[in-house]
């Protein structure tokens, strides 16, 4: 943690994007987390993820609960719409957000104790209806803000800062987004941002509910010998499948890899999910192969990371609804509310 | 690339740019915290040490530092440094009993200084305090050399330079005024255990063109004429007046003539604008005082009307590059140019002239007529004599004349104990974590996105009247204070540490300037490639450290980091220290020059 605001020094010289912003464009305040958080590592891949996609920063929507992880959108695009909501209640009033205006991108960051335990029920109705947004988890297996207690996905027989063993079952966010529906799944770590960016960059050009869990070391209280979730334990078992190259539509393919090993995915907008094999018998478009192979390693203690799971011709929730295609805001008054006439008309039409 | 030596002790003090740029090492960034905290004696005996001439450089300095300086890097213009020295010299309380004292006893060496400028000085101050007795030899009434001379009052007062001289000759070191030598040979027969020859460069250079014989009376060598109206001799100058040369002497020239009765004074030039010797911010200050400098013009003639000069005829030239960059000046073709005036200020450049050294008692010249030395000790092929400031390699600045002063005086002491000349002493460095708490630093490491401040100067209308009239005011202490801020504190070093490092990324996302990135090893020119923000600047260094815990390196690009210490601040595991990297040059016996 730094009070310090970074310095605007030689900004003239940065490297600017299609819109003309650099990345400090993108950035928000000065994180207040400790130092070291893994936390504040996604902010800064989300931040190089959207510098990259030339995304404006006025058209995306940050949404939150409570935590560690919560706080992180304050330090992130801070030129970008965000909204605060009480604890794991973050899918329920970003799916409402979502109805009324689908002409944004949606954000949805949350943790471990926010969507792994209070807000479980939210989480999962998010993901089985298909609303379209990037779900962040930042995933660190203890409570940070009171002071390091097991979350709901710390591992059985992994111990704590004092070396209390925890006993539960864990849930893994990647296995339920995976059976409740999710059509993008991915799970990366804090401290590799070559494989998290492209993760985030394909989540955020994805139709559909994409979830990304990314396991953060708590660098306060669980990044000890004895913790499944510390910067050496995850960089020692992470098990990779793939790694992913996103590329836009404008953006010329250049690779050197034999071929075979490579998988082309087209999203719905154009944009490639270029994948490189690192396991040659995963399939990222088979979801009962995905549950499989993520049991079967997490059985003997490896954390399989990559993208596990895309279906690129996937729906989403305004189409299932057949909703209106323009944003609520645009429609005018006498549109959305067409007075008691109409009603009287409609209700009439029913009898 | 091999993991950064950062023990060897010039890897850190190249980072610190302007202490590098400096010949006598000034260890800039410390003085310039110490005025920011409002002790200006603690900062101006810091300078003291090591540039010996505190308040006259902080007026006139040739400044290497500034041009060096990060934050002209990162930002539109660098530190005012040599004007931030200037107010500790002129706010500073009495500093007598913080100056070292000579012992009583002498060690029974006798040193002779010929010259009473910068570099003898500078040889006097470093061995009068280990016990040698020094003798100065100067043909004026007074110390100083060419700084007394040749510098215009209004940019250096005679109070500046008496009391820094004081300073010297208070060691009981004798003068020997009004008292030219001679005959090199005669002084060498006079048991002198060394002699250091400190004479300058005291020859102007002439114009010789047609005219210049008939026209003599109008027409002064620049240096010559300088020293005529320091020392009161000259008193004014005709209405219309042209200087030839675009060096600093021609910039004091043409200020001098617009105080003493010049009204239309010009500065013709052979070479381009940017090309001129002299620094950016004197032509400036010329062309600020209603000056113009006309560029591209080689003089021709001295046109003369029976010995009254009207004028000077020039030829209108551009500049042309071969193929290895070499500039020649090629006549455009249009017709020469005329231009009328009543005198002419010839600097158009300094020679070195030794006519008083025989050229049979061993001491040898190189076809210049320069004395061959020894580029690092100064002795020249004449064991006992020694040379620095302008006579050792001609024409430089004060700076390095005192730089050269101190070579000359460890060379000096060596020679007189017997010593080797070529073993010279190490200087003495510290490094120190500067960590007080969590975001707390023994130094203010937030970065001051302020512009240069101006140093305030009296009205022109005054200051044009009265040439003893100095024109810059200097800073006040709030000026002082917010021009310091501006400092990048280049010496509190970024210090990583391999082997407590987590990679946890906190240093790569916070760091304003992106310089910091973990990466795989390589050679440097692909690694200067691969950097979050690639590494352009090739005369600035990659620190690199040894392998990290995933196969990968540390790679800090030197040449933007900020020393804000935001990666200090943000690394959990203290991995990054900011360590302050104090450096204080040898001296001849290190041990008695520390106060």
């Amino acid at each position: 943690m730094t009070y310090l605001v970074k310095p605007r020094l030689l900004l003239d010289a940065a490297p600017k994007n299609a819109l003309g912003y650099t990345k400090r464009d993108y950035e928000g305040a000065i994180s207040t987390l400790c130092a070291g958080c893994g936390h504040d590592s996604i902010s800064a891949a989300v931040v190089q993820a959207c510098f990259d996609l030339d995304i404006q920063p006025h058209r995306v929507a940050k949404l939150s609960g409570i935590g560690c992880s919560s706080k992180t959108p304050d330090y992130f695009l801070g030129n970008s719409h965000g909204f605060n909501t009480t604890h794991g209640r973050m899918p329920s009033v970003l799916t409402g957000a979502a109805l009324a205006n689908r002409e944004l991108i949606y954000l949805g960051v949350s943790g471990d104790g926010d969507s792994a335990s209070i807000g479980i029920g939210q989480f999962a109705h998010a993901m089985r209806r298909g609303v379209n947004m990037t779900y962040i988890v930042e995933n660190n297996g203890v409570y940070g803000l009171t002071k390091g207690q097991f979350s709901a996905t710390a591992d059985k027989g992994s111990k704590n800062k004092r070396g209390v063993v925890n006993n539960d079952t864990p849930i893994d966010l990647v296995a339920l987004a995976l059976q409740l529906g999710a059509s993008y799944v991915a799970r990366s770590f804090s401290g590799d941002k070559e494989q998290l960016i492209p993760l985030i960059k394909g989540a955020l050009r994805h139709r559909g509910p994409a979830f990304v869990d990314v396991i953060s070391p708590c660098v306060t209280f669980n990044n000890h010998h004895g913790s499944t979730k510390s910067y050496d334990y995850v960089r020692e078992h992470n098990d990779a499948v793939n790694r992913l190259d996103f590329i836009l539509p404008r953006d010329q393919i250049k690779t050197t890899y034999a071929p075979g090993s490579l998988r082309r995915i087209v999203q719905h907008d154009g944009s490639i999910l270029l994948l490189r094999k690192l396991d040659t018998e995963y399939d990222p478009s088979d979801r009962v192969g995905a549950m499989n192979h993520l049991q079967e390693r997490h059985a003997i203690g490896e954390i399989v990371t990559g993208l596990l799971y895309v279906d690129s011709s996937s729906e989403e929730l305004h189409r299932y609804l057949n909703t209106v295609e323009k944003p609520l805001n645009q429609l005018g008054d006498a549109y959305l509310c067409p007075g008691s006439k109409a009603l009287d008309a409609l209700n009439a039409s029913l009898r | 690339m091999k993991p950064t030596n950062i023990g060897a002790h010039d890897y850190f003090h190249k980072v610190v740019d302007c202490q590098w740029a400096c010949p006598s090492h000034t260890p800039v960034p410390e003085y310039i915290r110490l005025i920011a905290a409002g002790r200006y004696s603690d900062a101006y005996m810091i300078n003291w040490q090591s540039n010996v001439f505190p308040g006259i450089l902080g007026r006139v300095c040739d400044r290497p530092c500034e041009p060096a300086c990060r934050r002209g890097r990162v930002d539109k213009e660098p530190v005012a440094i040599c004007r931030l020295k200037r107010v500790c010299a002129d706010l500073k309380d009495d500093i007598l009993d913080r100056l070292p004292r000579a012992p009583e006893k002498k060690n029974g060496k006798r040193i002779a200084c010929v010259g009473a400028g910068p570099a003898s000085l500078t040889v006097a101050r470093d061995l009068a305090v280990l016990g040698y007795q020094i003798t100065v030899f100067d043909s004026g009434t007074l110390p100083g050399g060419m700084m007394r001379s040749q510098i215009p009052k209004f940019r250096l007062p005679d109070n500046v330079i008496d009391e820094e001289c004081a300073y010297i000759i208070d060691l009981g070191v004798e003068m020997r005024y009004e008292h030219c030598v001679g005959s090199l040979r005669e002084m060498l027969t006079e048991n002198w255990d060394a002699v250091f020859v400190g004479t300058g460069a005291p020859r102007g250079r002439d114009a010789e063109l047609p005219g210049r014989k008939e026209a003599a009376a109008h027409i002064h060598i620049g240096i010559g004429w300088l020293s005529s109206v320091a020392f009161g001799h000259t008193t004014k100058i005709a209405k219309r007046v042209i200087v030839l040369g675009g060096g600093n002497t021609a910039m004091d020239c043409c200020r001098s003539a617009r105080r003493l009765g010049g009204e239309d004074v010009k500065v013709v030039v052979r070479s381009g604008y940017d090309e001129m010797k002299a620094s950016p911010w004197e032509k400036e200050d010329a062309v600020n005082e209603g000056i113009p400098i006309i560029n591209m013009r080689v003089p021709k003639e001295f046109r003369h009307d029976e010995g009254r000069l009207t004028g000077v005829l020039f030829e209108i030239v551009r500049a042309e590059y071969d193929d290895k960059g070499r500039r020649s000046l090629v006549a455009t073709g249009e017709p020469d140019e005329l231009m009328e005036c009543d005198e002419v200020l010839v600097a158009i450049g300094q020679e070195n002239a030794f006519p008083w050294i025989e050229k049979d008692i061993g001491l040898q010249f190189d076809k210049r007529g320069m004395p061959v030395l020894n580029p690092v000790t100064l002795q020249s092929t004449l064991s006992p004599v020694f040379f620095g400031g302008d006579a050792a390699f001609g024409p430089k600045n004060i700076i390095t004349a005192v730089a050269q002063g101190h070579e000359a005086a460890i060379s000096i002491d060596h020679y007189c104990r017997g010593r080797d000349l070529l073993q010279r002493p190490p200087p003495l460095t510290r490094l120190a974590s500067q960590k007080m708490g969590i975001h707390e630093w023994s130094y203010d490491n937030s970065v001051s996105e302020e512009a240069r401040m101006k140093v305030p100067t009296k009205t022109l209308k005054k200051t044009l009247k009265d040439i003893k009239l100095e024109f810059e005011t200097g800073f006040d202490p709030l000026l002082a204070c917010a021009e310091a801020a501006r400092c990048l504190n280049c010496d509190i070093e970024t210090v990583f540490n391999h082997k407590t490092c987590i990679e946890c990324d906190a240093c790569v996302d916070i760091c304003p300037t992106e310089c910091i990135t973990f990466t795989a090893n390589g050679e440097e020119d692909d690694l200067r490639l691969r950097l979050k923000a690639p590494a352009k600047n090739h005369d600035q260094a990659l620190y690199v450290s040894e392998m990290l815990k995933t196969g990968r390196v540390m790679v800090k690009d030197e040449n933007i980091c900020l020393h804000c210490g935001m990666c200090a601040e943000r690394c959990p595991t203290g991995a990054w220290d900011m360590q302050k990297f104090f450096l204080e040059i040898a001296g001849p016996g290190v041990e008695a020059r520390r106060t």
